[in-house]
């Protein structure tokens, strides 16, 4: 199946707008693509008119260009024929944004409007979906502009089988500035489901991590799914919703009864290198992590910090995590003692959580980084840094992303997020260097690349 | 490859819903898998000639397509020391619902371990390992994969376990024969891939490890036509 001109579209139909209200999510959709986005749109009605002075077409035949996505919002009794028209048209996919199908008992149109499409190879995702979101290309959501919280272009592909799941993550891709190169609500996932969309963005050159959020798989798919992102050469993370047991039914053998659902989910996941989110906060932070840094590391982690609790705080976080903090050897804590600012060289603790104390400079962060980044004993340092400490200045953030820049080992900081230290912030996120607002998430994102197998 | 005799017992099973554990060992012990020395006795002159075969102590169970959970009905009697013992028993056996027999069979001695099998509607046949014994689902110290198992999903499920230690040698005692565990987990994973279209799951529980060797002291398997315990 060719996703490219779907992915990728210079022309846009939205058929289905409404002649008399403009609310309709249809209209939404031809405005916001209308007005915002590089794409030629053309309305589509079978009553025809005009909206907003442009001419409404009665068929999508009649559009005088050659569509590359048509997002179809009509009843759902007309999609089979509205589909046909597409195919018949030329159209290079579509996405079905109506409701109406196997969620609400009619399978039988679903499975008619899957196989005018499989017939054809045409691509189309849902229904019952969003539809896609690629930022400054397209976007087939029916949310009003003024309200829709919209990320970066960056690295990370986010499908989803809720949509309203994947617009909250884009509204916190955006709060802590992950990037993204499609968001997909894949609805139903009739025709489209994670496995093609995994292979897409596997070859994908603008992707780099790619994330799900599933609630089910149908019978086998589960396994296809693991052994096609085994396969797959980038990081690929998935949160699962329904863990719980309530509904599983009693079973009578240990092995049923142990192997429930969704620890035969998780098992598989771990089994072939993918990186399970158990919940949203993970999914950001693994997201955030992995679109910077696509490697493996065994878990050695450096903690620095000018302060003793926060120090003891990620050290904690971080044994929960399965990390190790490694303590410096004797000789590596003399060295790196000597490098440090004449004030705080006899109360700095260097033994790992390294507390510069308070009174550190920019500079004793800088040189202590410098130093664990070339110190074999450790593969990622996680930074603690307290914006208030009168000697850290807000240039603090670009100095340790250049050394990341130069020194290749992954770094990860803890911010308190809050707009009077954006400065700061600003400094790490504009090269990329992930920040958190809290000092598990940091810890979470160090998780992340430990837990990443094929990196 | 599953042989006349493997598609037999599961054919007889079928009325069932399950296979009842002397079968369930000799479709086993067909595949090539460990199981203790044991007769399915039809009458106590069957039993008591095979235990004095194979010596006391014996374990008796009772055989009845109708016990899915032997211990629930004290349908299972371990260490019986002589003539006497295994009369009584018997006797008690006859009285349960469905009685088909009792299985007589040799002690066996190591670490209660668990391994089994699902068929899982998403992700297809997997494979279970962990502390066994009834307690299992207290402990819930098991992991999980998807079959078939390589050699390198073996030795990473064992050393996945909480309770590693006691694989390796607590206290003084032996390790258990890491070798043969292994090779058991790979030759049941190798049925558990042959059987998967006729079968729903498939416990073994105990499988007693010890530093000679392991064995299967249970064996459950369930079919698609299983209605419920």
């Amino acid at each position: 199946m060719n996703f490219k001109r779907l992915f990728e579209p210079k022309t846009l139909a939205v058929i289905g707008v409404s002649l008399d209200n403009d609310r309709h999510p249809a209209n939404v959709v031809y405005y916001k693509n209308h007005l915002r986005y590089p794409v030629e749109v053309f309305a589509v009605n079978p009553k025809g008119g005009r909206l907003q002075g442009e001419i409404v077409y009665s068929r999508v035949a009649e559009i005088p260009k050659a569509v590359d996505i048509a997002v179809i919002a009509v009843r759902a009794e007309f999609v089979p024929d509205i589909l046909a028209d597409c195919i018949n048209s030329g159209v290079g996919g579509a996405a079905v944004i109506s409701g109406g199908f196997a969620e609400s008992g009619r399978r039988d149109l679903q499975d008619q409007v899957t196989a005018i499409a499989r017939e054809a190879d045409f691509p189309f995702i849902g229904p019952n979906c969003l539809g896609l979101y690629a930022p400054g290309r397209i976007d087939s959501f029916f949310l009003p502009s003024e309200r829709f919280v919209r990320p970066e272009p960056g690295p990370v592909a986010v499908i989803s089988q809720s949509g309203g799941i994947l617009v909250d993550q884009m509204v916190k891709f955006a709060q802590e500035g992950v990037g993204l190169s499609m968001g997909i609500s894949i609805g139903n996932k009739a025709l489209v489901g994670e496995i093609e969309l995994l292979e897409e963005f596997g070859r994908d050159d603008r992707t780099k991590v790619i994330a799900f959020y599933v609630e089910g798989f149908g019978k086998r798919e589960g396994r296809a799914f693991v052994e096609a992102a085994a396969r797959c050469p980038k990081p690929v993370i998935v949160l699962k919703a329904g863990k719980s047991a309530l509904g599983e039914r009693a079973v009578s053998s240990h092995t049923a009864s142990l192997a429930g659902d969704y620890a035969v989910f998780s098992a598989a996941l771990a089994q072939h290198g993918i990186v399970e989110a158990r919940n949203e906060f993970e999914l950001l932070s693994f997201c955030e992590s992995l679109s910077r840094y696509q490697r493996s590391i065994t878990g050695k982690i450096a903690i620095i910090t000018g302060s003793g609790g926060h120090g003891a705080l990620a050290v904690d976080a971080c044994a929960s995590h399965k990390l190790a903090v490694p303590t410096l050897l004797e000789t590596d804590q003399a060295q790196l003692r000597e490098r440090l600012s004449r004030s705080i060289r006899s109360i700095a603790a260097l033994g790992n959580p390294i507390d510069l104390t308070g009174s550190a400079l920019d500079d004793d962060f800088y040189q202590t980084a410098e130093f664990l980044s070339r110190t074999p004993d450790v593969d990622c340092l996680i930074v603690l840094l307290l914006p208030y400490l009168p000697g850290i200045t807000s240039d603090l953030g670009a100095r340790l992303s250049q050394l990341y820049l130069k020194e290749g080992k992954p770094l990860v900081a803890y911010v308190p997020r809050v707009e009077k230290y954006r400065m700061l912030i600003e400094g790490f996120e504009l090269n990329g260097v992930p920040v958190s607002p809290s000092i598990e998430g940091a810890v979470l994102m160090a998780e992340a690349m430990r837990r990443c197998k094929p990196c | 490859m599953l042989t006349e005799a493997m598609r037999a017992i599961l054919a007889e099973a079928r009325q069932w819903g399950w296979v009842l554990e002397p079968e369930a060992k000799r479709l086993f012990a067909l595949w090539g898998l460990p199981v203790p020395k044991f007769t399915w006795a039809r009458d106590i002159g069957e039993a008591l000639r095979f235990a004095e075969e194979i010596g006391y102590p014996v374990a008796a169970k009772v055989v009845s397509p109708e016990v899915v959970h032997k211990s629930d009905v004290k349908g299972v009697v371990a260490g019986i020391g002589g003539r006497e013992e295994l009369e009584e028993v018997f006797a008690r056996f006859r009285a349960l619902p469905g009685f088909k027999g009792v299985l007589v069979e040799e002690m066996a001695e190591g670490l209660e371990l668990i391994v089994g099998a699902k068929v899982d509607h998403q992700f297809g046949p997997v494979i279970l390992f962990g502390i066994g014994g009834t307690g299992v689902e207290i402990y819930k110290d098991s992991v999980l994969r998807m079959a078939p198992l390589t050699e390198k999903d073996a030795d990473a499920m064992l050393t996945g376990l909480q309770a590693r230690p006691l694989l390796e040698g607590y206290r003084g005692r032996d390790p258990v024969d890491r070798q043969g565990l292994t090779r058991f987990l790979l030759d049941f994973s190798r049925l558990v891939m042959t059987l998967e279209e006729r079968i729903t799951s498939i416990d073994i529980n105990p499988l007693f490890c010890s530093s000679k060797g392991c064995i299967a002291a249970d064996a459950r398997i369930t079919l698609p036509s299983f209605e419920g315990a």
